[in-house]
């Protein structure tokens, strides 16, 4: 701390002044026309214009006052940090990492494990119809999705700006074979996958000789291409009105939750009806894919498949030097991301009830991208985290409320859901530009060789 | 087939579009010899050791390996028939650790003898076994080069082609890896096809070296001979160090 002299915070607090002033100025003229100013249409539809200057003010002042802060106390003190760090030396790579980041994934399952219990035994049956749906199933379909991805975009490298087409496919398949031939929910779940992961061979082919950003374009095309036939093939997608009525998943067919059926679970087990049955069901069932998909992910990275995905991300020429057959490397990095999409899609059928093609949206790529590149390309805990603070964030947002006090009464913050985005993609790129967890884990170790070559050694190989 | 050649160019052309890289080589290395390639900056060596590899292939010509015609083989398949190679710029996996990096040379026996092969390497390259989990893309030049090498050496090729291995590297560590390939050449009788621009050292470790001009070989010989030769000495060692 003693590193920067009195003086110097003198003339910090000035500087500080002077960056907030000009923050101001630079938001005012910003804000002055997208803010300040509000168009709508009058009783006789006639589109007119009023001013909002409060609401101007405030976010000028916002502007003032963070600059004010960040300049004046936020920057100095990360600069101290970072000095005393590395005088310090580095002793941060010590291995006693603390008990709680050492067993980091075993706290994190056994929460997710307990949480629908917690919330029912904290919130009660009502509103844990809130906390397991919308916080829990909703993050946990994007912390799926995300992983699918990131196996395409993460471990082999080819940026995919279609992923949700595969979303879709895996949707809509459950959607139309439930309801034409009353499949049930787990004969459809891996069909659904595996129509995914064909899709993404197919995707595959015309793009293997792409490489990032013509394949991020030609794989947006693909992405537009399905939501534009789910929309245009009225006779068997209904187009925009999507399908209804489609049938919930069952309990492996020995309990339904549909309230009037004989099986029911409810009166199987005695309880008085309630939808939270389900969703506590479905939580489970998506944290069952979410588990699975990272233990896939985890087993093929360690395997000669995985091993050729992070090989052909860092260079293919190589990898075809090295023997690496980069045609299949390819299929089968879109292949098994796509059928990660094709699961989550029918997990998200069965849940909705409906699908249309609305849910399939280019922007619903670009938040499974954004999470992922949050998150860091390749780590999972990285991702799962972006994905829970990412979509967590915009589920909260639902519920600020509060801020109608300071922005008027017209404020809907779920509005700002991008904004958020917008903002969390600027201060982590800012200060870690590889994402939460930029570094890369390596699959094999010192240790485990030294293990395997000692028992070598005693069979009389060394 | 005694006297069979192990690798065979012959009458090969290359193009890059409508640029003749290659205009009609030939080329051939026994078994157990190290045979080098010079000649000037642009001359097509690097596209010589590419096409060996089918990347780009030839158009015209053939490239025969062990007996076996590979001209139109893909590259995968043709490093799958034990030719290995450090290519020019190394093309190391840069966030890969350099233990991984080893573990992808040994892909084609699927790890089945990595474990006696990387102590080979290790005994070889000292200097990557200190730095085994370091990633590839924060060695030094010199040993991202020892890596390159080592990779390709986990292969266990019949034949190794190494494009320019001295480059950017200072004289004791050139020393150092021209002697591991001696080595390898004595005693594991390892097939070298090897690229240099440092001539010098390159005629001094060959069995027998070819000159390349402008897409065609316009000289051979044994190492001493072109070493003794007077047009060899202008062109490529005057003014050199030796
Ligand atoms: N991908 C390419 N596209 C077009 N032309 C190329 C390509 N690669 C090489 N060339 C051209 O082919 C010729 C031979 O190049 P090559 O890389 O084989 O030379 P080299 O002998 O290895 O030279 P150096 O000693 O500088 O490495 C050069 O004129 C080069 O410009
Ligand atoms: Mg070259």
């Amino acid at each position: 701390m003693a590193i920067s002299p009195v003086p110097a915070s003198d003339n910090l607090m000035g500087k500080a002044l002077k960056e907030a002033l000009f923050a101001g100025v630079i938001a005012f003229l910003m804000f002055l026309l997208f803010v300040g100013i509000e168009t709508y249409q009058d009783i006789n539809n006639a589109l007119v214009w009023r001013t909002r200057w409060t609401l101007l003010a405030v976010f000028v002042v916002i502007s003032v006052v963070g600059r004010f802060v960040t300049v004046a106390f936020i920057r100095p003190h990360l600069d101290n940090r970072k000095l005393n760090k590395a005088k310090e030396g580095i002793p941060d790579l010590s291995e006693d990492k603390g008990f709680l980041r050492k067993h980091f994934l075993k706290f994190a399952l056994i929460l997710m494990l307990a949480y629908p219990f917690l919330s029912l035994l904290i919130v009660g049956k009502q509103g844990s119809l809130k906390y397991v749906d919308n916080f829990g199933i909703q993050i946990l379909i994007y912390v799926m999705l995300a992983w699918g991805l990131n196996i395409v975009v993460g471990l082999a490298g080819l940026l995919d700006l279609g992923y949700v087409a595969f979303y879709a496919v895996g949707a809509y398949s459950y959607a139309l074979l439930s309801s034409h031939f009353g499949f049930s929910f787990w004969i459809l779940l891996p069909l659904s996958g595996i129509f995914a992961a064909l899709w993404g061979i197919m995707l595959g082919f015309p793009v293997l000789r792409l490489r990032g950003d013509y394949l991020a374009i030609v794989t947006l095309a693909f992405g537009e291409i399905i939501r534009l036939v789910l929309i245009n093939w009225t006779d068997v997608t209904m187009g925009t009105f999507g399908i209804a009525g489609i049938a919930k998943a069952s309990f492996f067919g020995i309990w339904s939750f549909d309230t009037g059926s004989p099986t029911s679970f409810v009166k199987a087990w005695g309880l008085s009806a309630s939808s939270v049955y389900y969703k506590i069901f479905l939580f489970y069932i998506i944290l069952a894919l979410c588990i699975l998909t990272a233990y896939v992910t985890i087993r093929l990275r360690r395997m000669p498949i995985g091993r050729a995905w992070e090989a052909l991300r860092e260079d293919e020429i190589a990898c075809r030097s090295l023997g690496i057959d980069t045609v299949t490397t390819k299929l089968t990095a879109f292949a098994t991301g796509a059928m990660f999409g094709g699961f989550a899609g029918a997990f998200f059928a069965a849940r909705q009830g409906f699908v249309s093609p609305e849910s399939f949206v280019f922007l619903e790529s670009a938040v499974i991208l954004a999470i992922v590149v949050l998150g860091g390309m390749g780590s999972l805990t990285g991702i799962a985290i972006a994905a829970a603070v990412m979509v967590g964030g915009t589920e909260i947002l639902r519920e600020m409320s509060f801020l109608k006090v300071v922005f008027g009464p017209d404020f809907t913050p779920e509005l700002y859901r991008m904004l958020l985005f917008g903002l969390a993609m600027i201060i982590v790129m800012l200060f870690k530009p590889r994402g939460f967890v930029g570094s890369r884990e390596p699959t094999a170790f010192l240790k485990e060789r030294k293990a395997v070559s000692g028992s070598f050694t005693k069979e009389g190989h060394g | 087939m005694a006297g069979e050649p192990l690798l065979k160019v012959q009458g090969v052309e290359t193009y890059y579009g409508n640029i003749r890289a290659l205009a009609g080589v030939d080329i051939s290395v026994d078994k157990g010899e190290i045979v080098s390639l010079i000649g000037a900056n642009g001359a097509g060596k690097s596209t010589l050791m590419m096409t060996i590899c089918g990347s780009p292939q030839a158009r015209v010509g053939s490239v025969i390996f062990d007996g076996e015609d590979i001209t139109r083989l893909p590259t995968h398949l043709i490093a799958r028939k034990r030719i290995a190679q450090s290519p020019e710029g190394r093309r190391i996996f840069p966030r890969m650790t350099v233990f991984e990096n080893l573990q992808m040379g040994a892909g084609l026996d699927n790890l089945k003898f990595f474990n006696e092969d990387v102590e080979k390497i290790f005994t070889l390259f000292p200097r990557l076994k200190e730095r085994q989990s370091q990633r590839g893309g924060t060695l030094s030049g010199g040993e991202q080069q020892m890596l390159s090498i080592g990779r390709a050496l986990m292969a266990r090729p019949k034949l190794l082609l190494l494009d320019e291995p001295s480059l950017g590297l200072a004289p004791l560590i050139v020393k150092g890896i021209f002697a591991a390939i001696k080595k390898l050449n004595q005693e594991e009788g390892l097939t070298v096809f090897l690229v240099e621009q440092n001539a010098f050292a390159a005629l001094k470790l060959s069995d027998r070296a070819y000159v390349m001009v402008n897409g065609k070989v316009t000289m051979s010989g044994s190492g001493k001979e072109l070493l003794a030769n007077p047009e060899v000495r202008a062109a490529y060692l005057e003014g050199g160090r030796h």
